[in-house]
This record gives structure tokens, sequence and C-alpha cells, in this order.
């Protein structure tokens, strides 16, 4: 047991001396800040770039929205449920 | 506010070096904010179930990982959409793709605790829930930490004014909506407790 806190002691204090040992890295353009600039760079971009935006944006809006209408339609089930239930119970009281 | 937010977003300013598809962080990082509040809702619900046992806070943390499953794969997806064009690869194993993947996976696998657990399965998944939650920090600081190609957490303060206002615009817009749908899905856990109390009345 004692030789297990030894080696997690160890681990605690090695891990970020390890990860402190790393060689420095030299940042990518854009990984630091962003520039902003009026237009965009035309002509050298060979990936369809609008494809892409309007992908990522349509699928947050249908993911968001098909959600929402899931727990509508959930929350409305089991109100259905509820009402069957409520008169079940309420006549095998009588 | 959600609605009105693109238009702000095709206002702001393109990035020089990234252009048009720089425009996906706006939205990106937004759902990557909303996604730590619900791991954290989740965690803290988690947390609270454990300790107490009230069924409010069980509630809560099955709303906020829900929420965190369903903003993680927004995240996940709209991440590599970027990447294609920013990097030229749709994925990258590096730590700050790899820590989400694993902290989505890990509320994933506290839902399919919870559907499909059977018995005592609740407190099993709570305590999934708070390991998730600890992924968070990991998440959030691994990309100043390890070799990575995602951008760092240092590019959010020093936005340019044209991009700040749409980005928290958009920030605000994306907690404003995910507190609603934790809100309305905590609703319908209680409502699935109100309905399991009735069917156990009518046994009796």
């Amino acid at each position: 047991m004692k030789k297990l806190y030894v080696l997690l002691f160890v681990l605690l204090f090695a891990a970020p001396a390890a990860v402190a040992a790393q060689p420095p890295k030299t940042p990518a353009a854009s990984q630091d800040g962003f520039v902003p600039v009026e237009a965009p760079a035309n002509g050298q971009d060979a990936m369809p770039a609008p494809r892409l935006v309007a992908a990522a944006y349509g699928f947050i809006w249908i993911v968001l929205f098909g959600y929402l209408w899931s727990i509508r339609t959930r929350l409305a089930g089991v109100e259905r449920e509820m009402e069957v239930i409520t008169r079940r119970v309420a006549g095998g009281k009588q | 506010m959600f609605a009105y937010a693109p238009f702000m977003i095709l206002g702001a300013p393109y990035e020089a070096t990234m252009g048009l598809v720089q425009k996906i962080f706006y939205f990106h990082a937004a759902c990557g904010m909303a996604m730590f509040l619900a791991a954290f809702v989740s965690g803290i619900g988690s947390a609270g179930f454990l300790f107490t046992r009230r069924p409010a806070a069980d509630r809560l943390a099955v709303a906020g990982a829900e929420l965190t499953s369903i903003i993680g794969l927004i995240v996940l997806v709209t991440g590599p959409l970027w990447a294609r064009k920013a990097w030229g690869v749709w994925w990258q194993w590096d730590a700050r793709l790899t820590s989400t993947l694993v902290m989505w996976l890990i509320f994933n696998a506290y839902l399919l605790l919870r559907r499909y657990g059977g018995p005592g399965s609740d407190r099993l998944a709570a305590a999934v829930a708070l390991f998730g939650m600890a992924n968070v920090p990991f998440v959030y600081w691994s990309v100043n930490v390890w070799r990575t190609l995602h951008p760092k957490t240092s590019v959010i303060p020093s936005l340019q004014p044209g991009m700040r206002g749409p980005f928290w615009f958009c920030v605000a817009a994306f907690l404003l909506v995910s507190t609603l749908i934790l809100l309305l899905r905590t609703q319908l856990e209680k409502r699935r407790q109100q309905l399991d109390e009735l069917y156990l009345a009518l046994e009796d």
C-alpha cells in the first residue's frame, strides 16, 4: 500500500514536470490571435468555405431545434400518460 | 437574440489567414462554452444527488448530461468543418480534440447507464458525471499546455473590436438558449418522476 502511495505521489508531481520539460513550441498562424481584414483572401482557397460555413450553421440549427422538438414531444407524451394514470388511480380509489 | 446572431456574424470582419471559414468560430466557441456550463451543471447536480439523494439534484444532472451530449455533438461536428479548411484535415488526434471527444463519450456513457443500467444506475451514473465534469479544466487548458493545432484560449481575450461584439453576443445567446433548454429538460424529468410515483400508487 505504501508503494502505491509513493507511486501516486511520483505520478502527481512527475506529470507537470514532464509537461514543462517539453520543447518550446512555435505557434502556427491564427493560434495566438485572429487578424481581421475587410474581405477574404480569394483565389487561394481550394476548399469551398461557404459550403463548410453553411453546413456548420445549418447543422447547429437543425440539432438545436430537433432537440427542442424532441423535449416538447416527450413532455407531451408524459402529460398524456399522466392524465390516463391519474384517471385510473382516481377510479381505483372510488 | 439567437435569430439575430447570424446577422452580427455576417457583419463581422474576415480573418486574414482563414477567411470566411473562421466565421464558424462564433458559434463553435460559444457552443464549447455552453457545453462546459452543461457539464458543470450535470457534475454539480450529480454531486448533490450522491451526497443528499435529492431528486431535484438528479433531475438537474440528467438535464445537464443530455445537453452536454447534444452541444458536444455540435462542437465535434462544427470543429472539423472549420479544421478541414484551416488545417487541411478533418480531425487531428491532439490534446484539445481528443479530450473533448473523451468528455463527450463520458456524458454519453452517463446517458446510456441511466437508460440501460437498471436499478441503482442513477448513483453509478452520478459518479460518471463527476468524472465528466473533472475533465472540463483539462479540455480548457489542453491548448495552452500541449502541442496542438487548435487556437489557444488567448484568442478570445485578444479578439479585435469588430469580432469581439458578435462573439460575446453569440456566447450570451447560446448560454441563454442552453439555460432555457436545461429548465425545459428538468421539467420533463420532474414530470417523469411524478409519473413513476403515479404508477407506484396504481400498483399499491
